[in-house]
């Protein structure tokens, strides 16, 4: 278990991590969701102990290592470049941890061959990096940080620098190898498509703060401020501040959108409103659904789906409807929403009704 | 703006090419209409960027011609040629201002300055970066820098037309839908012909009018979205475009029958031609409907992905995906069934058409 | 990128720092000492104040050879610069001709500067040198050892050759690292030759020509061996630079309280320039 007690780092007097708390549990994935720069990488360092906290601590299984140097704290590392040793063959790639742990041959080429079939790198084990693709490069080192039975492996937005549908059979994969190796992974990454995807839990970064930590879906369906909502979001979360009155949202200028049963107890006054793109839709999806009037901006399609983009009061939207629609830009058209979908956000921020939870 | 036709392009990097592995572009042959927003889709390695920078003069194609409007302009220079690209990773003068960077295309082609003065202001305002125009441009941020880029392409009016190469790679996930949907704004706007290389599908089909799907060196098919989507030619392109991509199941075609192991499947038509020669049935995730009616399977993993869950289960021993919504109902005894229009059937990975 | 605290890291660079202290720190201590006393020797000495100082920077002897060492600096710096950008440029950037040039170029500034030195003093003579010879016969009056002007041509010459080298090497290393997309896009743009230089080569090139200048600036001012083996500062004092100076004032006239203080005001000096140098450079380049 590795917690970060209150974790701070300041470089300069900018704060690339401000006071971080959290608990990773062996035998977990732990997905680092933020945009570049929200201290991602920071974290990770920290964590590894190739940094030390400028306040705070680090505890590995209720042992305090803040300052503990990384070459004592058996910690894997995988990069979003793909890093190997290139003289070496992928066999030997893979067994150098182990050498330099001082394993005998046989438990050495046991544990070799197992990360092997692991990441399907058997056909590969003679050749030397360079003569692999880039997927089979990252599974090189991926299978480098797993044969070192590290007790934390970190990986750095790994799969980056590959090809998408690569990038997808990867992300398939790790789970599954990650549930087997069982100890603590952190990975580090900018798509909240790739978070969803790994499953797992997920700790949302913005500007050096975590906003939110939790299962993955939970995190997703119920983020408790508007930050967390948008940074886990993509297409980009859909906002709109109205102005709350009784048992409406209202718009100066037009829209309204009933309160929803669970937050009908909050207080009148101004709320952000966000839902998801996929919550938009072209014709009522329930009896609940309302109707708004939006102007078509631009729309794409990706052969099952189109993202239609709306331009709505002074706000830009983007809808995810299934199936293909070309409509035309500048068409005023009606788009629908249900209430029950609407996350609820006060002044501040703060989250006063995520959407009510889905029956599963 | 012009139409771009490839006549017969080979590319080879080896001295003598005899077979035809030793080329990595295979005989191209395809024509980018005017103003059409085009992509080159495939994975590392397919030529995609091969043919991009064959296009843009920055090679010289082995065999074959490239013509604008008609014109041969295979021997011609990148400068002759009137085009302008945009890479993947930013390229913007670091010592300029954005301004200056945005004029420097028309001051080396010897424009007015009063001409250059108009047409810069203009497009600062259309790339929205109207609060940064005298800013050094070292000091902006990569989708900034991408925007720059695109600029210097857009300012000049004699263009032909503009290439992308991966212009989204270094770009974060919220940035992209931005330059996505403006990208798609001003190809509209100022009706040139765009070529986009692109691994990403969705890029590709939310971008392009027009897809070119290549793998090993050839196009394997062109087709709207919806075409690639529908009925993917080869079972490549049913593989590489959707996520997951088309489930590939080995079936046997008897009348208007498949046989999947012990299975039948009624499909929408007969096949035309040799039914024998067909080996391969394909269905998209999206087409496959999970419930109570249809063929039993095991459901292996459900994977909640937000918008919708992908239900991985074994159907006779062979792997299939279903896409099922939200908030649909997964019943304890599992059942699929297909959609009749999203089957397609596939002779040596070739899709054979099917009659009514 | 911040390093983890190892106490362990003192014992590494202890050595260094010993090193240090007796080949750098214990000499210019002595040398403040001399600079501030007078001796007659038997190691019997005088507080002598400021009065080297004042001897040092009141003669026009010191001055003149100052501005010969500026003036030096500056003609080799105006000349190796370019030239070696422009080699750079002109060197190629893939294939079997990069390691053969890097060789080349790599070839002189692995001689010692005393052979450097004996080799152009050979070289220049007219009677059985390769290059005085013909520069003579081609009816050129050349001789180093009589004519200041044609010491001085040689003394750069010399220092041209051993040292644009340098900055050969490190221009090609900033050029070797711009991407090709730079040069495809400035195509694209429609720029010229001399575009692509100003604004992508130039810029880019910009961090390794400050350390080039630099280098170059610091190692010219103290130049010595080259004009000593050739020219021995002549003819009369033309080509008595500095530090052949402070030889001279030390081991020549064994006027050591003057050599110290001369030596310890042209310490400074060159720390003062180079100080100038970096921060203009870099506050250009911050600038940007």
């Amino acid at each position: 278990m590795l917690e970060l007690k209150n974790v701070s780092k300041t470089v300069g007097g900018v704060a690339h991590i401000d006071s971080v708390s959290l608990t990773l549990r062996r035998g977990t994935l732990n997905v680092l969701l933020g945009p570049t720069l929200s201290g991602k990488t920071s974290l990770m360092r920290l964590m590894a102990g190739l940094d030390a906290p400028s306040s705070g601590s680090v505890w590995f299984d209720g042992t305090d290592v803040t300052g503990v140097p990384v070459r004592r704290r058996n910690v894997a590392m995988v990069y979003q470049q793909f890093i190997n040793y290139p003289t070496l063959t992928v066999y030997e790639n893979i067994a150098s941890p182990l050498r330099v742990a001082g394993a005998d041959a046989a438990t050495i080429d046991a544990e070799v061959k197992r990360a092997a079939h692991l990441l399907r790198l058997e056909p590969f084990l003679d050749r030397t990096p360079l003569n692999l693709s880039g997927g089979q490069q990252q599974r090189t080192a991926l299978a480098r940080a797993i044969v070192k039975n590290a007790s934390l492996v970190l990986l750095d937005e790994p799969l980056a620098n590959l090809d998408y549908k690569l990038r997808e059979e990867l992300r398939e994969e790790l789970p599954k190898i990650f549930a087997e190796a069982g100890t603590i992974f952190a990975y580090a990454t900018t798509e909240p498509s790739e978070a969803l995807l790994l499953g797992g839990n997920t700790a949302t970064l913005s500007e050096g703060r975590v906003t939110q930590f939790g299962p993955t879906i939970e995190v997703f369906r119920h983020p408790n401020d508007l930050i967390t909502a948008q940074t886990f979001a993509d297409p980009p979360l859909n906002t709109i501040v109205l102005r709350k009155r009784g048992g409406q949202f209202q718009l100066d200028g037009g829209a309204d959108l009933p309160v929803p049963a669970s937050s009908s107890g909050i207080a009148d006054g101004n709320y952000t409103i966000g839902f998801q793109p996929h919550h938009l839709s072209l014709t009522p999806q329930t009896a609940a659904a309302v109707p708004l009037r939006a102007k078509v901006s631009v729309t794409e399609i990706t052969g099952s789906e189109s993202f239609i983009h709306l331009d709505f009061a002074d706000v830009r939207w983007v809808m995810l409807a299934p199936g293909i629609h070309s409509l035309q830009p500048d068409d005023a058209i009606n788009i629908y929403i249900d209430p029950h979908h609407m996350m609820i956000f006060d002044e501040s921020g703060r989250a006063v009704s995520a959407g009510e939870r889905l029956a599963a | 703006m012009a139409r771009i036709d490839l006549d017969h392009i080979r590319q080879s990097y080896v001295e003598h090419p005899r077979s035809p592995d030793d080329y990595a572009l295979k005989e191209v042959k395809h024509t980018f209409a005017d103003g059409g927003a085009y992509a080159l889709l495939g994975p590392s390695g397919c030529g995609k960027t091969t043919l991009l920078n064959i296009i843009s003069g920055l090679l010289r194609p082995t065999e074959g011609r490239i013509l604008f409007d008609g014109r041969d302009v295979s021997a011609l220079s990148t400068q002759e040629r009137n085009i302008a690209q945009v890479f993947q990773f930013p390229v913007v003068y670091d010592t300029m201002t954005v301004r200056e960077n945005l004029a420097f295309p028309l001051r080396n082609r010897g424009v007015p300055k009063a001409e250059i003065d108009r047409k810069v202001a203009e497009i600062i305002d259309m790339i929205d970066l109207g609060d940064w125009a005298d800013r050094k441009a070292q000091r902006l941020t990569a989708d900034q820098k991408q925007k720059i880029s695109l600029g210097r392409g857009l300012v000049r009016s004699d263009v032909n037309a503009i290439l992308f190469d991966e212009p989204l790679t270094v770009i974060d996930p919220h940035m992209k839908w931005m330059l996505r949907s403006q990208l798609k704004v001003l190809h509209k706007r100022f009706g040139l012909t765009m070529v986009y290389v692109t691994h990403d599908q969705t890029e590709a089909l939310t971008f392009a009018d027009t897809v070119a799907v290549m793998y090993d060196g050839q196009i394997v098919q062109i087709g709207t979205p919806a075409e690639l989507f529908e009925r993917p030619s080869h079972t490549f392109v049913g593989y590489f475009i959707g996520s997951p991509g088309m489930n590939v199941l080995p079936a046997k075609v008897e009348g208007n029958l498949a046989r999947i192991g012990e299975r039948t499947v009624r499909l929408p038509g007969r096949p035309g031609g040799n039914a024998a020669a067909i080996t391969e049935l394909g269905v998209r995730p999206e087409h496959v409907r999970v419930g109570r009616e249809g063929m039993p399977v095991a459901i292996a993993k459900v994977e909640d992905i937000g918008r919708h869950r992908i239900v991985h289960a074994a159907l006779d021993g062979h792997q299939i995906a279903a896409i099922v919504p939200e908030e649909a109902e997964l019943p304890a005894e599992a059942h699929i069934s297909f959609d009749p229009a999203g089957i397609n059937l596939y002779a040596d990975s070739w899709r054979v058409e099917m009659g009514a | 990128m911040d390093k983890t605290w190892n106490n362990k890291a003192w014992f590494m660079v202890l050595p260094v720092l010993v090193l240090v202290a007796f080949s750098a720190v214990i000499p210019l201590m002595t040398v403040v000492n001399y600079s501030l006393q007078d001796t007659f020797g038997s190691n019997v000495f005088f507080w002598a104040g400021t009065e080297w100082f004042q001897q040092v920077l009141g003669s026009p002897r010191f001055w003149n050879a100052m501005g010969r060492n500026l003036i030096f600096s500056f003609i080799i710096l105006a000349i190796e610069v370019p030239l070696g950008i422009l080699i750079a440029l002109n060197m190629p950037r893939r294939g079997w001709g990069v390691p053969v040039c890097l060789v080349l170029m790599a070839l002189p500034l692995l001689i010692p500067w005393n052979v450097v030195g004996t080799i152009w003093q050979v070289f220049g003579r007219t009677d059985i040198g390769l290059l005085g010879y013909y520069v003579d016969r081609a009816g050129i009056d050349y001789n180093y050892v009589r004519d200041p002007y044609d010491a001085w041509v040689t003394v750069i010459l010399m220092d041209v050759w051993h040292w644009t080298s340098l900055v050969v090497l490190l221009s090609y290393a900033g050029l070797v690292s711009i991407p090709d997309a730079f040069y495809q896009a400035a195509k694209i743009d429609g720029a010229s030759r001399w575009a692509v230089f100003r604004y992508i080569q130039l810029p880019k090139m910009n961090r390794v020509l400050l350390i080039a200048i630099l280098l170059r600036f610091m190692d010219s001012f103290m130049i010595y061996t080259e004009p000593f083996v050739v020219t021995g500062g002549g003819p009369g004092n033309s080509t008595t630079f500095l530090s052949i100076d402070l030889v001279k004032l030390a081991l020549g006239e064994f006027n050591l309280g003057q050599a110290a203080a001369m030596s310890l005001v042209y310490f400074l000096i060159i720390l003062l320039l180079s100080w100038i140098f970096y921060t203009v450079m870099t506050n250009r380049e911050a600038g940007n």
